[in-house]
């Protein structure tokens, strides 16, 4: 019962991972982009604690944190390179 | 499928149930976001949608995955992700916002801007950026 909750969530945020990639292909400005690789890190985050259960290795959660740090260096540092290409 | 999760699991049927409802309803907050993030009219918009759905939804995945493996290592990293999560998605979404404003991304012709001044002009519609 739990593990098919969690495939759902899986395919659910694979659906999302999709409308970021989207977002990312379409526009219309650059910041529409970074916006869309910060919502898209934030899924796999999400992602990753999913699995870690469907996979049974708690080991896999600390991923988790290093994807949320990796995730913020990256959005922030996208913002920079926005901002600098105004 | 061959016997997923069953070695974490180790709750009761209560407690698989909880921990499930508060991981569906993450997805599905994350789910919003998307939704959002495909179908509001510019990058403000958009912004607001990732930061507010996304950033509940990721926590209360996290939540409900501590919720169904109670122990205390796991409940330590997603403590600490939790923090992380909190404090690092508001100031993600605002860098991204400021610099959207900075690079002059147009806003949608529906923004109400309040653009009045020291005589009082009330605020007029959204002259596109």
């Amino acid at each position: 019962m739990t593990a098919l909750l969690l495939d759902a969530g899986i395919v659910v945020l694979a659906l999302g991972l999709l409308a970021a990639i989207g977002r990312v292909l379409t526009g219309p400005t650059a910041a529409d982009r970074g916006l869309a690789v910060d919502y898209g890190f934030v899924v796999v985050v999400a992602l990753v604690a999913l699995f870690a259960l469907r996979l049974g290795s708690t080991a896999m959660l600390d991923l988790v944190v290093v994807a949320t740090l990796v995730g913020f260096l990256t959005t922030v540092a996208v913002a920079r390179l926005i901002w600098a290409d105004s | 499928m061959s016997a997923p999760a069953a070695a974490v699991l180790t709750g009761g049927p209560v407690q698989n149930t909880v921990g499930g409802i508060v991981v569906g309803a993450g997805v599905l907050l994350i789910a919003a976001g998307a939704v959002g993030l495909l179908r509001l009219p510019d990058v403000y918009n958009r912004t607001n949608a990732v930061t507010k759905a996304a950033g509940l939804g990721i926590v209360a995945v996290l939540v409900g995955v501590g919720i169904l493996v109670p122990e205390p290592g796991v409940l330590a990293t997603l403590a600490v992700a939790v923090a992380l999560q909190l404090f690092t998605i508001p100031i993600a979404s605002f860098a991204v916002g400021h610099a959207a404003y900075r690079s002059g991304a147009p806003s949608t012709p529906s923004t109400l801007r309040e653009d009045s001044g020291p005589d009082g002009s009330p605020p007029a519609r959204g002259d596109g950026g």
